[in-house]
């Protein structure tokens, strides 16, 4: 593991990504499209933790949908190619990384659109810096737990629907202290109380990351 | 028959567990007053106990109010669980709540607690304390606790069950582990029969604290960190079961299901440990909610929860290891089969 080699394989995923646009273009469909449904059944939502849950629920299933790809679009052979190449551990640590990155913009283009149709009144007595810190991170954090679900679940070739069984009750806990730390931001609250959400969330990414790190290589060899 | 002394030490520790928790009988408590206001001049009033013996010994009562007692012009025992008292209540309280206490030799000292409101304060009564007995009781009891009452013995077996799942799941991990490591088939299989008991004794938690959690709080289902991990941790070895269902391949299956047990784990084992005690919860020994140390001033309970348990954990490890030799005797079975 070497982080030349880290970065070069973020700069192909990148190069991957920037080829298959569609794949960008479909993710940030799917959440304008969950939102505007949203929107559809409940226009305008004033109540701080309806909105908060709702804009929660939603980031989790484009986080879902955008990470099923992250194993899934590449073909045996050139996984078998990758193999050859790189260390299994840098090959996770850069897709961990770039699902991350993703994730983190992401979130914040939902947040933007999710605004734009369901209402920004809740987030006017808000604790914005802490606010969109706790969407970033948890964005980030969604990717990281989930890319290792999305291999196992491409490894099983049981693909999104194994996902999602696999995936949600080890998230569950986590959207559970974003929830928290972002109502608690949503409230004014400033760093001396959602400060320790804040950490909290910020050790579960952490050990999250360490966690694929360590099991991936049993994972990548067949 | 090598082995066998465990399985019968699990055996007796039950049989003690069943018989100690459910046969001891609760302490005495005072639990209903007649009144609930009182006010300066005579106070007729019906005291109701629970395990009491007002009859047969019939016991010293008096209000205490800021440190101020005022014993009982006369009490006439009804029953051993009732009886009919009479206060001249003194004016000058200095405080709006007032206690009712009753001490006798048999039953030791019983307390309701905030049991009387009283309008208007003053500046303290003006008559001398009266003395009161404050011998202890003789006897084995489980304390008698307001709201918990009889509910009070599932802690011997609602706690374990959490207790032997924890400790099957580690089981589980362990064998995951030597699964990446060995490629052992056997270590998958032993695996799967932990992961498999635990989950049984995961729903027997689930149930019994179902069932407090009516008898306490009222609902069978509170939202609360620490059911919230709980139902986790079921729904992740639920999920568990389902990677395994769906790869034929039996060594690509051991190896993605001990890859994914042990970061469910982790993950587990984090949210389970530190969430809680982020937020406020009911239940005891979260959040600043003690759990049964306070209230256990004699170790009674201490003296049949440590034992149950052991037994439960014995038990658990018992039924984990009759349903690995199932699992193995059938792998057998079928390799012969297949010959």
């Amino acid at each position: 593991m070497r982080s030349a080699e880290i970065a070069h394989l973020l700069k192909l995923e990148w190069q991957l990504d920037r080829r298959q646009k569609h794949a960008w273009g479909s993710m940030a469909l799917y959440v304008v499209s969950t939102i505007y449904v949203c929107y559809q059944g409940v226009h305008n939502i004033v109540e701080v933790p309806t909105w908060n849950a709702l804009f929660w629920i939603i980031l989790l299933f484009a986080a879902f949908n955008a990470l099923a790809r992250s194993f899934q679009r590449e073909s045996a052979g050139r996984q078998l190619y990758l193999y050859t190449l790189a260390s299994p551990r840098s090959v996770v640590l850069a897709r961990t990384l770039y699902n991350g990155l993703t994730m983190a913009v992401l979130s914040l283009l939902s947040l933007a659109a999710y605004a734009l149709f369901i209402g920004s009144q809740p987030m006017e007595e808000a604790r914005l810096d802490i606010f969109l810190a706790v969407v970033v991170i948890g964005g980030m954090g969604f990717a990281f737990l989930l890319t290792l679900v999305s291999a196992l679940a491409a490894r099983a070739g049981n693909g999104i629907g194994l996902m999602a069984i696999l995936g949600f009750p080890i998230v569950l806990p986590m959207l559970l202290s974003l929830m928290r730390a972002s109502k608690s931001a949503l409230d004014g609250m400033g760093w001396n109380v959602t400060g320790k959400y804040v950490l909290w969330l910020l050790l579960i990414d952490l050990i999250t990351v360490a966690l694929a790190w360590l099991l991936f290589p049993y994972l990548w060899r067949d | 028959m090598k082995g066998w002394w465990w399985k019968l030490s699990a055996v007796l520790l039950l049989l003690y567990t069943v018989y100690m928790g459910l046969h001891t009988p609760l302490g005495p408590a005072l639990v209903h007053a007649s009144l609930g206001r009182i006010a300066p001049g005579e106070v007729n009033l019906t005291a109701t106990g629970y395990n009491t013996h007002f009859k047969e010994d019939p016991p010293q009562v008096w209000l205490e109010n800021d440190g101020e007692r005022v014993c009982a012009r006369s009490v006439e025992p009804v029953n051993d669980a009732e009886m009919a008292v009479t206060f001249d209540v003194p004016a000058g309280f200095r405080n709006n709540l007032t206690s009712l206490w009753a001490w006798s030799a048999t039953d030791g000292t019983v307390v309701l607690r905030e049991a009387f409101f009283t309008e208007g304060l003053g500046t303290g009564i003006a008559r001398p304390s009266c003395t009161v007995g404050d011998a202890p009781r003789a006897g084995f009891s489980f304390p008698n606790r307001s709201i918990l009452n009889e509910t009070i013995r599932n802690l011997f077996f609602h706690v374990p069950m959490w207790f032997t799942m924890m400790v099957l799941m580690t089981i589980a991990l362990w064998q995951s582990l030597r699964v990446l490591r060995l490629g052992s088939m056997e270590a998958d299989r032993k695996a799967l029969s932990a992961v498999d008991t635990s989950l049984l004794f995961a729903s027997l938690g689930l149930v019994t604290g179902s069932i407090w959690a009516r008898a306490t709080w009222g609902d069978w289902w509170t939202n609360d960190p620490k059911l919230n991990g709980a139902a986790v941790a079921v729904l992740v070895y639920a999920a568990y079961l389902i990677l395994r269902g769906s790869v034929p391949d039996p060594h690509k299956r051991a190896r993605l299901a001990a890859i994914y047990n042990i970061f469910a784990y982790a993950l587990m084992l984090l949210f389970t440990m530190v969430l809680p005690r982020l937020t406020d919860s009911l239940h005891p020994g979260n959040g600043g909610n003690p759990a049964f140390s306070q209230y256990d001033l004699d170790s009674a309970l201490r003296a049949v929860f440590y034992p149950a348990v052991a037994g439960w954990i014995l038990l658990g490890y018992w039924a984990y290891t009759l349903h690995e030799r199932t699992a193995r005797l059938k792998s057998l079975a079928d390799e012969t089969n297949d010959r």
